[in-house]
């Protein structure tokens, strides 16, 4: 086997996304840059009750924010609650309350982790009403805190950094919607199901019965990839042939991922006026992307590990018709964006395989990353690059021309200290914790051995960073586990957002200081280096001792 | 205090509104547009013999006789770790990691019982055909493990092996645009066209 259909593959993608990338950050900028208001968006704004002219402060942008998020965990925690007397039920019973917390928390928080099994758990009118909802809102909000970010360095001495409401049905009303509705069609011609029908009884052909499935389920796949949000209408998530049917549609579901991701750079170009900024951020986004995407199909076509060598090759859990290498480029790419959904089993990958879905999280999801947050990751990552700078060269470190002061440096570290914790606090937590640890290696648990710690880790890894995908074999749905990691997606979605918007409040306060002969260039390819540099090793520095217990011992002992 | 309720009226509200549209307005909204542009794919690519659904053309399903054993007369599929194999409403991979034991002893018993019931040696085994998929549900095998049944089915029915071949290969399945994917063989779609030849 050549290794010419995955170059071409690779090549092909590279195409869509370069040829997406003007018009569909164009677009992006356009629509949060605009001073007018569409019709409905005019009514939308009279019926809640704000006014879309007024500028809110960063606590003000973050109270909206909050209170939104809070209902929507409420609605979503109560409607799995009160399941059997909704209708399209399914004759399913009331969802438990830790499950319930996790999933509405999951989905809010744009993780979309799933301890259940959706078709033995979910009613339709949980997955439309509930979860459909916050895959379009929960992207919104996410473009949103970026574009806030980006205001933040574009503005000069303001006291504001934009409205949330404004920026929230934009997102929803000019983006998601128009987008999901367009894809969800494309989904529906290569044969994703759309129905109402619940489970069908069928003779086989050769005498026996089966169940086929029905459901709602282009309109989520389409807004599920497009918002990067990733839980699946069904427990096999886009491995079910009626999620994902394969051949070209298997493209076509990684490009959505992809799509918005990649352009959000140009927007952010356009916002502060250089292009090439923009072009700074994608660089250093596309390498990593390109590089995760090679690494990981090398190794799990090499196929080392005894299982995959006494079949021939690493197809446990993989599809047929994807083959190695369309898995392993629909799982780098749903773990370097923050979607998380799978066409392939990660815990049946290699052991060194299995640990790069672990690190492309553990790179904080910046590589394209999530819608949103992926670019204000970068950012934040951006603005500790140039003090490292600043401290090597001893120039004033400046980003855009905001001085990195205190306090700017303070947010920054914070947000990059807020995963690792929540990522190995929770880890060490679930092992050292009695009682909890008999739990988890017991029920929770599925493969012993280094293995099984690999499973805890990559939850963990998973939730902070708002993932979602998971080494299945994880048995989550237990008190423990589903509280505790409702709480790591909870920090790990609103802490980091917290200081986002409280940098972008302190860069607005700012008057812009004029780039001098002692200014570092940021929209060179030696910044590019640089921030790729401090990613990478940030991230190896943190997370290489944990990852030798795991991973790394269970593919080289 | 009072700044706080008011968001939070704002944020309830914003919340009902948008769950009307996107939870129902959207989705009825595809569910319409598939139901009229796409009804085939948009009810699950229905698989029809004499009148009466038999299948999906997207989701594997089992060959088996009562007791569970592989019959015969049929193209195989995939193992599947969907409940007791293939079962619709429960899609799952088995998750097994590559040293546990568990999938090295499946994996061995498979190969022994995949030679012996085609009569080859396990190293003509593909790896397709000793692992189970990530769905469960997978509707594909590769060419290869279509070619190693032939000689068995064309026993089992008294057909000639090179009809059979050629069935195959009629039934290979290259991959959109020549690489976006691997080869395939739908084995539903393999044993219909089978069923009817043997008429």
């Amino acid at each position: 086997m050549s290794a010419l259909p995955a170059i071409l593959q690779v090549a092909t993608l590279v195409l869509i996304l370069t040829v997406l990338y003007r018009p569909l950050g164009d677009y992006l900028f356009r629509v949060y840059a605009s001073r007018r208001h569409l019709l409905v968006e005019r009514g939308f704004y009279r019926l809640i009750g704000v006014d879309p002219h007024a500028e809110q402060t960063w606590q003000a942008y973050l109270r909206a924010l909050l209170w939104f998020s809070g209902v929507g965990v409420l609605l979503v925690y109560l409607l799995q609650r009160l399941q059997p007397v909704l209708p399209y039920s399914l004759g399913l019973p009331p969802v438990s309350e830790h499950l319930s917390f996790n999933t509405a928390v999951s989905f809010v928080t744009n993780t979309n982790w799933q301890s259940y099994s959706p078709e033995l758990t979910l009613g339709y009118t949980v997955q439309l009403v509930g979860l459909t909802v916050q895959n379009v809102v929960s992207a919104a909000v996410g473009i949103a805190v970026a574009v806030a970010l980006v205001r933040g360095l574009a503005r000069r001495r303001s006291g504001t950094i934009g409205n949330f409401w404004v920026d929230l049905t934009r997102g929803t009303a000019r983006v998601m919607l128009p987008l999901s509705v367009v894809a969800a069609i494309v989904l529906l011609a290569g044969g994703v199901i759309q129905n109402l029908d619940g489970f069908t009884q069928v003779t086989t052909l050769s005498g026996g019965s089966q169940v086929i499935p029905g459901g709602p389920v282009a309109s989520q796949e389409a807004v599920k990839l497009l918002g990067t949000n990733g839980g699946g209408f069904f427990n096999a998530n886009s491995a079910h042939p009626f999620e994902n049917p394969g051949g070209w549609v298997n493209l076509f579901e990684i490009v959505l991922m992809l799509a918005i991701p990649f352009a959000l750079p140009r927007t952010f170009g356009r916002m502060v006026g250089s292009d090439k900024q923009g072009y700074t951020v994608l660089a250093v986004m596309g390498t990593l992307y390109l590089a995760s995407v090679a690494i990981l199909s090398a190794v799990e076509r090499a196929g080392w590990g005894t299982a995959p060598e006494l079949a021939g090759a690493a197809m446990e859990g993989k599809e047929q018709r994807f083959g190695v290498f369309g898995s392993t480029l629909f799982g780098a790419t749903s773990t370097l964006t923050s979607t998380g959904a799978v066409n392939s089993m990660h815990d049946s990958y290699t052991a060194i395989g299995g640990m790069v879905p672990m690190l492309n999280m553990m790179l904080g999801e910046v590589a394209p990353g999530g819608v949103g947050a992926g670019l204000y990751g970068l950012l934040v990552l951006a603005v500790l690059a140039v003090f490292v700078a600043g401290l090597l060269v001893g120039r004033t470190p400046e980003y855009l021309g905001k001085k990195i002061g205190p306090r700017e440096i303070k947010l920054a570290s914070l947000y990059i200290l807020v995963m690792p914790i929540l990522v190995l606090g929770g880890t060490a937590l679930s092992f050292a914790i009695p009682g909890v640890r008999e739990d988890v290696t017991t029920t929770s648990i599925w493969n012993p051995g280094n293995h099984g710690l690999s499973e805890v880790l990559y939850a963990f890894t998973s939730a902070a960073n708002n993932n979602g995908s998971a080494f299945a074999g994880l048995t989550a749905n237990t008190p423990w586990m589903n509280t505790a990691l409702a709480v790591a997606m909870l920090l790990g979605r609103f802490v980091p957002i917290a200081l986002v918007l409280a940098l972008a409040g302190s860069f607005a306060a700012q008057d812009r200081v004029p780039a001098t002969a002692g200014t570092l260039p940021t929209h060179r390819p030696q910044f590019a280096g640089l921030l790729l540099g401090v990613t990478v090793v940030v991230t190896a520095l943190t997370f290489f001792p944990v990852l030798t217990l795991g991973p790394l011992a269970e593919g080289l002992l | 205090m009072r700044t706080n309720l008011r968001t939070a009226g704002v944020a309830l509200r914003a919340m009902l509104v948008l769950t009307v549209v996107l939870g129902l307005g959207y989705p009825l909204v595809v569910t319409a547009a598939g139901q009229l542009a796409f009804p085939e794919q948009a009810n699950g690519s229905p698989v029809v013999v004499d009148g009466e659904t038999v299948g999906s053309e997207l989701l594997g399903q089992s060959f088996t006789d009562d007791s569970g054993g592989p019959l015969p007369e049929y193209f195989q599929p995939r193992p599947s770790a969907a409940g007791n194999g293939y079962d619709g409403g429960a899609s799952s991979g088995s998750n097994l990691g590559p040293e546990n034991a568990d999938l090295i002893a499946a994996i061995e018993e498979r190969r022994a019982q995949v030679a012996q019931f085609n009569g080859v040696g396990v190293d003509e085994i593909p790896a397709d055909a000793v692992t189970a998929s990530a769905s469960g549900l997978d509707p594909h095998i590769s060419p290869e493990y279509a070619e190693l049944q032939v000689e068995r089915i064309a026993a089992a029915r008294g057909l000639e092996p090179g009809s059979l071949q050629d069935l195959v290969a009629a039934n290979v399945q290259s991959p959109d645009l020549g690489y976006l994917g691997e080869p395939t063989v739908n084995v539903l779609r393999l044993n219909v066209a089978l069923d009817e030849m043997s008429e």
